[in-house]
């Protein structure tokens, strides 16, 4: 497989780690248990780590935005965490950095959650 | 200097080959020694176009055909990437940031902003019913040049 998912449910937030490769091919399955997560679980917030993720195109912005879209309708959060240079990039092309809020890493991201 | 030297690939319209295209095309760059962000962005937009004539010229429609060419000349790389598939009948619209004909696929609409963005040409030919044809540029800024 290019991409792994690891989901945990933490105290404040779900944590999703995708390492490897996103991409249109291995955004379907990104899409649908990061959904199954939100609906079924009782998941307020939503931490995404992408310490491993090794590359990222325009269908990852897809998968988080929608995935962002789905957790804001329920009132929570997301936020992205250990985003690489070039996922920084993407960001910044695309504008999502002023609507999904980006930490350092998984602690300064549940931190963030706690502040609020 | 004698021509330059080229590659094509042609291979089934399936989402799994998106992995196989861009590190097929990387690969064949990597002869100019190029930096590991240039072979970033030379991978993402191979990604973006092979995906967009996946899923919008072929409408996911796996046994459509798509076709890759690279070409290097001095330090210049040439890519091309085609599809036979729905072509485009608004290609400034299409071109727009975040415009997407399948929102309900969850698509950014970021695909050609980021193919403009890095590389140094992008230009498009599509006709409906008569595929799309990407042609990019790029300059390698090589580390080999350094030393020759
Ligand atoms: N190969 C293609 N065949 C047909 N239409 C295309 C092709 N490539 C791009 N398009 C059109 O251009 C639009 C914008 O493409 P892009 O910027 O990659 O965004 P996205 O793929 O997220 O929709 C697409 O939504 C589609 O309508
Ligand atoms: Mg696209």
């Amino acid at each position: 497989m290019s991409l792994q998912m690891e989901l945990e449910h933490g105290r404040k937030a779900l944590i999703v780690r995708l390492k490897g490769e996103l991409d249109h091919h291995t955004a379907d399955v990104v899409k649908s248990r990061m959904e199954d997560a939100i609906v079924s679980g009782d998941v307020r917030n939503v931490i995404l780590s992408l310490r491993d993720l090794s590359f990222m195109d325009s269908s990852g912005l897809g998968v988080i935005l929608g995935r962002y879209k789905q957790i804001t309708a329920k009132g929570g959060k997301m936020v992205v965490c250990d985003v690489s240079p070039a996922v920084y990039r993407l960001f910044e092309l695309s504008g999502l950095f002023k609507i999904v809020s980006v930490q350092e890493n998984e602690k300064s991201a549940i931190s963030s959650l706690e502040a609020v | 200097m004698s021509g330059a030297n080229f590659m094509k690939l042609s291979f089934a319209s399936r989402s799994e080959n998106e992995s196989f295209a861009r590190v097929a095309v990387a690969a064949f760059v990597s002869q100019l020694d190029p930096t590991l962000n240039e072979l970033t962005d030379i991978k993402t937009v191979v990604s973006e176009a092979v995906t967009n004539c996946i899923i919008h010229g072929y409408d996911n429609d796996p046994n459509g055909i798509v076709t890759i060419a690279a070409e290097i000349e001095g330090d210049t790389v040439r890519i091309t990437v085609e599809d036979e598939g729905a072509g485009i009948a608004d290609l400034e619209q299409a071109r727009q940031p975040l415009y997407t004909s399948k929102p309900e696929l969850e698509r950014s609409g970021m695909g050609f902003t980021i193919m403009e963005n890095f590389m140094d040409e992008v230009d498009v030919t599509s006709a409906p019913g008569a595929g799309t044809k990407i042609r990019m540029v790029k300059r390698i800024e090589s580390k080999k040049a350094l030393y020759n």
